[in-house]
């Protein structure tokens, strides 16, 4: 998007506010509604994806460096179900202080 | 050559449908609308209409079937009446704010309770905001013409917005009439292929009827308005170019009698050809009414309806639905439409004509009587009803 949203203009928008761009609903910071964000306690995690899984929002990725899965917090909602279903405890929901 | 047919009106609506080589029809029967989609569902199934019928549960699904079908590309019809409409209501928002060219025929029901499967204009006012074009038709040849006029006006690439055509229930689908079945090859001439500018295709795939956040939904429904506004000029375009090429002619607001009349009488739908009748009957007594119907309810036709009201020092409106609370939504439409103006009639609102109760017209001369003596007086109400007992 050229613009950003709050430039937008109606003359902007297409017919019946069609989205055009495949995919964009990545630029939408979901990241922002969180106030509880998940903590990976490393020692704990055995990898074994059940985060990953369980995340609704598919936010969840195996870091291909250190092969831990860790959620992108630009997306991340901070639902907690992945702290919920880890099986080994490993992760945590921490307080978002701003 | 157009054929000359003798029919029901609804059976008529179905053909011109036909005529006018739907693509889809998604509907669900329900009186008094049914002849209208048992008669397309016939068309497909005899395959003298190459479209698909979707046979859904239910009028919401209806709805949402036409929305991905006018998403898609596909030229689609409907049909519903009275608690049909009501269910599909808040689909109907989406429809229009997706400008999803969409015609649907409204056969017009009370609305329950108690339970009525009569006549009267209840549906249409409790859709007035939902963002449709809306036409009233008075008889047969009127619904057959602006169906086809519909199509052409939700398809064109400046509109883009879906469209009600009102047809009163019972009082005009089950009319048997005589009208003009246009020519297969004038209705192609008039309507051109439909060509939605963005539709669902996989190889360019686009996201509709999205989320907006509050920095985003200000300016889609003031692009809507703004959209919905201009559609008139292209409306008034679609009935000048058929009036070329068929020699009838509609407008946004109809008169009738009205030259050298100072009272008016204020009609909407087919009720408008007995008041006529009224009207002829006074003028051979010497008295001389004006007629006065909106046939474009929705853009709301203010410039036409304030020039046709010009001059007029009573003005009596029939309201063939109530508002419970508040009185006769047309006439507190018009109200608003002439406040400010320099020159206001008395005006007199009547409920009557509800739930299938007819009014002749000797029932219009009563109307009138009143209502010029209420006016008169300055001692009306703000509404009242017309023609109950007790």
């Amino acid at each position: 998007m050229a613009k950003s949203e709050s430039e937008i203009t109606w003359r902007d928008l297409n017919i019946g506010t069609i989205v055009t761009e495949p995919g964009s609903s990545v630029d939408y910071r979901t990241g922002s509604w969180r106030s509880q964000r998940p903590v990976l306690d490393s020692s704990k995690c055995i990898r074994c994806g059940m985060c990953y899984i369980f995340c609704p929002e598919g936010c969840i990725k195996l870091d291909e460096k250190d092969q831990f899965f860790k959620a992108d917090l630009y997306h991340c909602k901070g639902c907690g179900i992945c702290a919920k279903e880890c099986p080994a405890k490993a992760i945590t929901m921490a307080e978002e202080e701003e | 050559m157009p054929k000359r047919v003798g029919m029901e009106v609804s059976i008529a609506v179905a053909e011109t449908v036909g005529l006018c080589n739907a693509d889809v029809v998604a509907a669900y029967p329900i009186t008094p609308q049914t002849h209208i989609v048992e008669h397309l569902a016939e068309m497909v199934a005899e395959g003298e209409l190459d479209a698909e019928f979707i046979p859904v549960e239910s009028e919401h699904s209806a709805m949402s079937a036409c929305l991905g079908s006018a998403a898609a590309g596909a030229r689609t019809f409907t049909a519903t009446a009275g608690q049909g409409l009501e269910l599909m209501h808040e689909v109907l928002y989406v429809a229009s704010s997706m400008r999803l060219p969409i015609v649907m025929a409204v056969a017009n029901r009370a609305l329950s309770g108690p339970l009525s499967v009569w006549g009267d204009q209840s549906d249409v006012m409790a859709v007035r905001d939902t963002g449709w074009i809306q036409i009233f038709v008075e008889n047969g040849q009127e619904a057959i013409d602006n169906t086809i006029c519909a199509f052409r006006i939700a398809e064109n690439k400046n509109v883009l917005l879906p469209v009600m055509v009102h047809i009163d229930g019972f009082y005009l689908t089950h009319m048997i009439e005589p009208m003009l079945l246009p020519d297969r090859a004038d209705v192609d001439k008039y309507l051109p292929p439909n060509n939605y500018p963005l539709p669902l295709w996989p190889e360019k795939p686009v996201a509709m009827g999205d989320f907006a956040p509050p920095v985003l939904y200000s300016e889609a429904k003031k692009a809507q308005e703004e959209n919905f506004a201009a559609s008139k000029q292209y409306i008034l375009g679609a009935w000048a170019e058929f009036s070329k090429q068929f020699g009838r002619q509609y407008r946004p607001v109809e008169c009738y009698n009205c030259e050298n009349a100072s009272t008016f009488l204020f009609t909407i739908g087919c009720f408008s050809e007995t008041a006529m009748t009224a009207i002829d009957e006074l003028k051979k007594q010497g008295r001389n009414i004006g007629l006065v119907r909106i046939r474009l309810w929705r853009p709301f036709p203010y410039a036409e309806l304030r020039e046709a009201l010009k001059g007029a020092e009573t003005l009596i409106v029939l309201d063939r639905s109530i508002s419970i609370g508040m009185g006769g939504p047309t006439c507190s439409e018009i109200k608003a439409a002439l406040y400010g103006q320099p020159q206001q009639p008395k005006i007199v609102d009547y409920i009557g004509g509800i739930g299938g109760r007819d009014i002749t017209p000797e029932g219009f001369i009563e109307i009138i009587n009143k209502g010029i003596a209420a006016a008169r007086d300055g001692r009306h109400p703000e509404y009242e009803f017309y023609g109950v007992r007790g």
